[in-house]
């Protein structure tokens, strides 16, 4: 059977499950629409949790960006990961002890303040907003790249699916169908890298394979770090940032990841504390299966790309080069005309390769925009995961489960967003602030209405993608970093912080972290071409800035809740109460 | 104990809990991940460089040790002070 009726028929299938699972768990109140019902066992939550988190970035991106970055992928893994340590120690037991549906609830009641309620309602739609249309967008290309429809049309198939299963079941819909799609996104993950791993260095665990010995005798990280010193490139197992910025990085990754709020959102839906702290280590469990897999395909994929292609004919190469070509993922240019790939350091094109109608001598496609380094190859670090196969040789319907897993990471990610955002909207806005007597009903309805509309706005970001979407990627984490993640973890651990404090707080991060982000990675303020790293403060990246605004925001609220009145009494107690893990099933009911 | 009195205690038992995990998940990624990186790369671990390892493979099993020692600690700790339900 060919690589695109096993696509179809994969992704007919797992289709088929999302649906029939989200017409079984339909939501009744609204308390099953924002949080399940509060019932969902640890194993559930701690996969639909993985589900969640592990988006078409994970799934697609990661391995092919660690592929290329190295040693400075590590930013990646340590920081996506080590985050679920924070989240699990500082953070899941006492908001589940606190027992409310939203992160804006939390940071609300607990600063006795709408205004702190509207701060956070933000913080949440721009964080929210900025990652789900990065993952409508993966659902189009997945979509175009394997069934070979338009990319739009991937999206709207894309948004149709989402909107059955979140506008029908809300929480308690997304969360079984997370379950499955975890289901089906680790076994398509695992199930290549594992080929591989066997193919390449005879160990079926790729986490050992990727330290074990190759072929020749020589270890196969070894080997390619020899491939790279040839080549011109840095040692893969070296880095090219500097210490400090690793470490930035890493730390604005692991505070935004503790403070996203569809993240946080999950810990709310098992019934007590107790639960919530194992269905934290549960889902980095299942988390950390992708993760140190992750690593290995990309040492795996990065070896057999330049074994393939490097110093090879054109006119030799395999199938999938040429396939890849004519996707424009993968762009050649014959600059000494030897008809051979040149594939050392440097960049092959200025920017993304620019095709010409025109075919060169070798049958390659012509492009306009080569450079005058010597290196001839240019190769899009996302078809890492998902050529990886092909490259490999694998059989055809291996090829079509990565489709399927790329699709069921990016639809779970999605899910989950959405229901953020219209939960902020219905719950945090309309019920808590606008129209406090409305109907559980009428709520029911006012969430299933922004699920709706936030849907149709995700999906025109999907395909009509600003371009600012890629570099705003890393603005999410650096935004939860700096407003979410201090506010939260001061009203648990200081019980003196005051509304005063955590509102300065959040706004100085804030507006920190958008004004770096926006001046460092855009023309908006003051020059017209984005800053060049040399103006770095500290030698600080964009992506790191918000281990930098974060820190401003603690010192600022603590300073000015110290200068400004004690919090009220009854907050005071709220912060006693949800320091004890007893009572939270009482808790649920308000 | 007064109610006040033991729930102080319960707290400050958590908060050094806390203040061990803590330092161990600090020294695994930061640590040897990152700021003594290139100290362990003289050590190797099979056909890994030791430094390049916990960066890209032991911090993440460790974290999720962590997590579940965490998880056994408080439970042990909540039956002592009879918070558990």
């Amino acid at each position: 059977m060919s690589v695109q009726l096993w696509t179809w028929i994969l992704v007919g299938i797992t289709f088929a499950l999302y649906f029939g699972i989200a017409i079984w768990a339909r939501a009744g109140s609204t308390k099953e629409f924002y949080v399940a019902g509060g019932g969902v066992s640890p194993l559930a939550n701690g996969m639909a949790t993985a589900a969640d988190w592990m988006s078409a970035a994970s799934f697609i991106s990661m391995a092919g960006i660690i592929s290329f970055a190295g040693y400075d992928g590590s930013v990646y893994l340590m920081g996506w990961t080590g985050g679920y340590v924070l989240l699990a120690l500082l953070l899941a037991p006492y908001l589940r002890k606190f027992g409310k549906f939203t992160v804006p609830d939390f940071i609300g009641d607990r600063y006795y303040s709408n205004t702190a309620r509207t701060v956070a309602v933000i913080c949440a739609l721009i964080v929210s907003f900025t990652y789900v249309a990065g993952q409508m967008r993966g659902v189009g290309i997945v979509f175009s790249q394997f069934l070979q429809v338009e990319i739009t049309t991937g999206v709207i198939i894309g948004m149709a699916v989402v909107l059955v299963f979140a506008f029908l079941g809300g929480m308690k819909g997304i969360t079984y169908t997370q379950v499955a799609q975890y289901c089906v996104l680790i076994f398509a993950f695992m199930v290549p890298a594992i080929f591989i791993s066997i193919q390449m260095t005879g160990n079926i665990i790729p986490q050992i394979g990727m330290g074990s010995r190759v072929e020749d005798g020589t270890f196969l990280l070894e080997k390619l770090d020899n491939l790279h010193t040839q080549l011109g490139f840095k040692e893969y197992t070296e880095g090219t940032k500097s210490t400090w910025d690793v470490f930035a990085i890493t730390l604005a990754l692991m505070a935004g990841t503790a403070g996203l709020p569809h993240v946080i959102v999950r810990f709310f839906t098992v019934p007590n504390v107790k639960d919530a702290r194992k269905s934290a280590g549960l889902a980095l469990l299942l988390i950390a299966i992708l993760y140190t897999t992750a690593p290995a395909v990309s040492v795996f994929a990065r070896t057999n790309l330049i074994e393939t292609v490097s110093d090879q004919e054109y006119t030799s190469l395999p199938e999938w080069f040429k396939n890849w070509e004519n996707m424009g993922l993968i762009a050649w240019s014959d600059k000494n005309e030897d008809g051979k790939i040149q594939y050392v350091n440097g960049d092959a094109t200025t920017g993304k390769p620019e095709f010409t109608e025109a075919r060169g001598a070798s049958g390659e496609r012509l492009i306009a925009n080569a450079s005058t380094e010597t290196n001839e190859l240019y190769v899009d670090r996302d078809i890492m995961v998902l050529a990886n196969p092909e490259i490999a040789q694998l059989p055809s319907w291996v090829i079509a489960l990565v489709a399927a897993g790329g699709l069921a990471a990016a639809l779970s990610t999605a899910a989950g967003l959405l229901l953020v955002i219209s939960t902020s909207v219905s719950h945090d806005l309309i019920k808590k602030q606008l129209k406090p007597n409305i109907s559980e009903k009428g709520e029911l309805l006012a969430a299933r209405l922004s699920i709706l509309v936030a849907i149709i706005v995700a999906g025109l970001f999907g395909i009509y993608p600003p371009g600012f979407v890629a570099a705003v990627v890393a603005l999410a984490f650096g935004l939860a970093a700096a407003s979410f993640f201090p506010a939260i973890v001061l009203g648990i651990f200081d019980k003196r912080m005051n509304k005063q404090g955590a509102i300065s707080g959040m706004i100085v991060g804030t507006v920190l972290m958008l004004f770096y982000m926006i001046r460092f990675k855009t023309g908006l303020i003051g020059v017209l071409e984005p800053l060049p790293a040399s103006e770095w403060w500290f030698g600080t990246s964009p992506e790191g800035f918000g281990t930098f605004a974060m820190l401003i925001n603690v010192v600022i609220s603590i300073t000015i809740s110290r200068l400004t009145p004690a919090p009220p009494k009854d907050v005071q107690e709220i912060v006693e109460r949800i320091r004890i893990p007893s009572g939270a099933g009482e808790a649920q009911h308000h | 104990m007064t109610k006040p009195d033991k729930s102080e205690a319960y707290w400050r038992e958590n908060k050094k809990y806390l203040a061990i995990l803590l330092s161990i998940w600090f020294v695994v990624s930061f640590g040897c991940g990152i700021l003594f990186k290139d100290l362990l790369n003289r050590y190797s671990l099979g056909g890994f460089k030791l430094g390049f390892w916990f960066a890209q493979q032991g911090s993440i099993y460790v974290f999720v040790v962590l997590i579940f020692v965490y998880v056994w600690l408080m439970n042990r700790l909540d039956k002592k002070y009879g918070y558990n339900e």
